[in-house]
């Protein structure tokens, strides 16, 4: 295992692409995800890797060429954020509907309006539903490492659906941490070349992309919603194979402090670590409190999430986005209907927090776990923490 | 070949078809009103019939004169409206020619 | 070539610029196989095939949304023998790019067998001259060595006749009804080959299915170019022009006859009548009175289209006549 190098998340995200010896780039300039864009650039510019880079004209163009190359049988790879991805939303679902493996990075921004470039996950939760797998980053590591499984995830035989690794807006994507990168040895001993199971080459023609009339749509839904589903068996099995080659643990639902815990509070992306040093500093005071960190948002991890509830009074779910008029933050929509059949499930609070880049930490973090009791006496579904009325 | 997969799980990954011009499973001729009769001692044998088929039905046979595959042919007419030497005539199915 | 002439006979507009037995000699092989379910007498679904053809075994296609997707694919079954990708509705020129790109990096570092093979893509006129003129111009303008062909009916065929930017003056369409209050369509056909041109692409061209062998020339001129190639095909579409099936190949060749819709090419700028100016251009009537779609028309709309389409085919002849190509610019 190498040594630890300072290197910017995002930078470091297009290193650990550049692992991959992806075939065909194409991406278009977006804050925050930019500096993926840019040092994927400078490394096939510089003919580190071979590879073509499409400086295509829009983002819809982005993921439409990465398509158009993965159809060929080629390594794809795309990187955006908020509008960006909301441009991009004609094409998204047909990704997993021709089961092509592209791998995409998202630098989660809020989407407009009122415009802001600023973090929160409003972007990935309005494209939820387009069939993609999804997984977040907590941290600079987590996104390298992330990025190199995601790319064996996608192609993975009994998966063959595209894939986007999160990373929290310049909150995760412009913040230098120390970064351990494997070797391209360990990578390629790791990450096999892509072999398609079909490809677009007059050697044996073939339509892709085909028209599906009512006699057939509903089993071609069928068809790639099992194979949805059953990627979470590949993806818990690859994690597993990461941590016994690399020693860094993934699972769906990452648990912190949660023996013996009756309140627990769940975060999705790198607000876990600020999480994680409230829940250390509440436990000293002697409150039973520990954190949920979600890393698996699609498929999402049903049984995890009940598993990791049991024996908690209350649970505390944050979300980075809002439905509005509906039932709640996203995450704890899904968590709801994780546990609505459980008995002795804990009593859930919803926060609303760190939308458009506003900041939450430790002690909004304390406050939070705090005051749920009341968060709860209040009947509202849902908290926008920290709206100032 | 089946017309629809009975089941889900015969749905190709992705919806791909593998077998290349399988269409031909899919028979157009029943949309016809009008067929192509062509009388060959008119016939200069140029081929426009051949090159102006929106279906690719109309094909040269081994005595160098077209013909329409009537399992395809739609009845557009064209054929008849091109050929040159008015070899070719419409006519009404279920009548002789 | 045959040996043989024929005398094109335009009292009764069956042949014209056209060498009658040139279509035997054509390649034999379909492409594009029966069974498709496009209407009768479709001119796009003729001009597909031709273009397969002219293309050969060694090609990959994209083809956008519209009609020649709808009736070509329908799942278990496809009429294509040659690779065939389909996406979205404004992406062809996109999808296309990628493929071009990952055959091009798949090649070199020995995936896939070390030869060429062309990327084409293709759409209708919504798909190409509207809602995937963005894509299409980055693609042309990014120089990807990939073959973009416009198939052009004129209008929203797939989805029921609306009104296109490529839908001429006058036309009655489902959004552009002709009415008490309205001429129909009240815009002039937007110039994408000209688009095409100032995106300094090589070869351009217009073509048409009734001129057979000159579109396919074409086809091969422009899968030989290294680069970015752009042919705007008129396809007639018997259903949407409402007008006889029997008519499609006489409608193309009028709408070239009456000029307006010239064959011509554009070579690293140089431009070329590809089918020899008639002395007189036929009037637009001729055209126009085969078709239900312009069925509306007054004399002074009619004036009208005359007028501008004289000034349009005069604006081409001065560019073929003026206009030098590149080589000769660079002395």
């Amino acid at each position: 295992m190498t040594k630890p190098v300072g290197m910017e998340v995002a930078v470091a995200a297009a290193e650990a692409v550049a692992l991959c010896n992806i075939d065909v780039a194409a991406c278009y300039p977006i804050t925050p995800n930019t500096h993926i864009a840019e040092h994927l650039a400078d490394i096939i510019a510089d003919g580190r890797i071979d590879a073509e880079y499409i400086t295509v004209e829009s983002e819809h163009s982005a993921l439409s060429a990465v398509m158009g190359a993965s159809g060929t049988g080629a390594r794809t790879f795309t990187a955006t954020s908020s509008q960006g991805l909301m441009y991009m939303h004609e094409i998204l679902p047909i990704t997993p509907a021709m089961r092509l493996p592209v791998v995409m990075g998202l630098g989660n921004r809020a989407v407009s309006g009122p415009i802001n470039i600023w973090n929160d996950h409003s972007d990935i939760i309005m494209q939820r539903d387009s069939g993609w797998l999804s997984i977040f980053a907590d941290n600079g590591q987590e996104a390298v490492d992330m990025f190199i499984q995601a790319f064996k995830i996608a192609e993975h035989p009994d998966v063959l659906l595209p894939i986007n690794v999160n990373m929290d807006g310049f909150q995760l994507t412009h913040v230098v941490e120390p970064i351990v990168f494997p070797t391209q040895a360990q990578v390629n001993k790791f990450l096999p070349p892509y072999k398609p199971f079909a490809s677009l080459h007059p050697d044996h023609p073939l339509s892709m992309g085909t028209l599906g009339l009512p006699e057939i749509y509903t089993e071609a839904v069928k068809a790639r919603d099992v194979a949805t589903v059953n990627a979470k068996k590949v993806i818990v099995q690859i994690w597993q194979e990461w941590e016994k080659q690399f020693g860094r643990k993934y699972e769906p639902v990452m648990t912190y402090k949660t023996a013996g815990a009756e309140i627990l509070i769940l975060t999705m992306g790198s607000m876990g670590e600020t999480a994680e040093v409230a829940v250390d500093a509440l436990r000293k005071k002697g409150v039973k409190v520990g954190l949920l960190k979600l890393k698996l948002w699609r498929p999402f991890p049903f049984d995890e999430i009940r598993k990791a509830v049991r024996g908690a009074k209350t649970l505390v779910v944050t979300d980075r986005a809002l439905s509005y008029g509906g039932p709640g933050g996203p995450v704890c929509s899904e968590i709801r209907a994780a546990l609505y059949d459980q008995p002795n499930r804990p009593e859930i609070v919803n926060y609303i927090i760190g939308l458009g880049g506003r900041d939450v930490r430790v002690e909004d973090f304390m406050k939070m776990i705090e005051g749920a009791p009341k968060a709860k006496k209040s009947g509202d579904a849902y908290q926008i923490y920290g709206v100032r009325e | 070949m089946k017309k629809w997969p009975e089941t889900w799980k015969e749905y190709n990954t992705g919806g791909i078809v593998f077998e290349p011009g399988n269409a031909r499973s899919f028979k157009t001729g029943p949309w016809r009103s009008l067929r192509p009769v062509w009388d060959n001692s008119k016939c200069i044998k140029c081929g426009v019939c051949y090159i102006f088929c929106p279906e690719g039905c109309v094909q040269e046979g081994p005595d160098g004169f077209f013909a329409a595959d009537l399992d395809y042919c739609k009845g557009c007419g064209i054929c008849a409206h091109e050929c040159w030497p008015s070899a070719i005539s419409m006519i009404e199915e279920g009548q002789e020619s | 070539m045959s040996t043989l002439t024929v005398t094109p006979n335009y009292a009764t507009g069956v042949v014209s610029n056209f060498d009658l037995f040139a279509g035997k000699l054509v390649d034999r092989e379909e492409y594009f196989s029966c069974g498709h379910r496009a209407c009768q007498g479709c001119g796009e679904a003729l001009a597909i095939r031709l273009m397969c053809k002219a293309l050969g075994k060694e090609t990959v296609i994209a083809n956008a949304t519209g009609c020649m997707e709808v009736i070509s694919t329908l799942y278990p079954t496809t009429a294509w023998k040659l690779p065939w990708i389909h996406v979205a509705f404004p992406n062809a020129a996109a999808v296309g790019s990628g493929v071009e790109a990952g055959l091009k990096v798949m090649r070199r570092k020995g995936r896939i067998p070390d030869r060429y093979v062309k990327t084409v893509a293709i759409g209708g006129d919504g798909g190409t001259v509207d809602i995937g003129l963005q894509a299409l111009s980055g693609a042309m303008e990014r120089g990807h060595d990939m073959l973009y062909v416009c198939f052009d009916n004129e209008a929203y065929m797939n989805t029921g006749i609306q009104r296109s930017s490529a839908t001429p003056f006058g036309a009655s369409t489902t959004t552009a009804p002709a009415g008490a209050a309205s001429p129909g369509n009240r815009t002039w056909k937007k110039n994408v080959p000209e688009i095409m041109v100032a995106h300094n692409v090589p070869y351009v061209a217009t073509a048409c299915h009734s001129y057979p062998i000159d579109f396919m020339n074409k086809v091969k001129k422009a899968r030989a170019v290294k680069g970015p190639a752009y042919i705007h095909c008129l396809a007639v579409c018997p259903t949407g022009w409402r007008a006889e099936s029997k008519d499609c190949i006489k409608l193309g060749r009028l709408a070239v006859e009456t000029g307006i819709f010239p064959l011509y090419e554009v070579e690293n700028g140089k431009y070329r009548l590809t089918v020899e100016k008639p002395e007189k251009l036929r009037p637009v009537t001729d055209y126009m009175k085969m078709q239900g779609r312009f069925r509306h028309l007054g004399k002074e709309e009619i004036g009208y289209f005359q007028d501008r389409v004289n000034l349009e085919f005069a604006k081409l002849m001065n560019k073929v006549e003026c206009i030098e190509s590149w080589d000769e610019l660079k002395g």
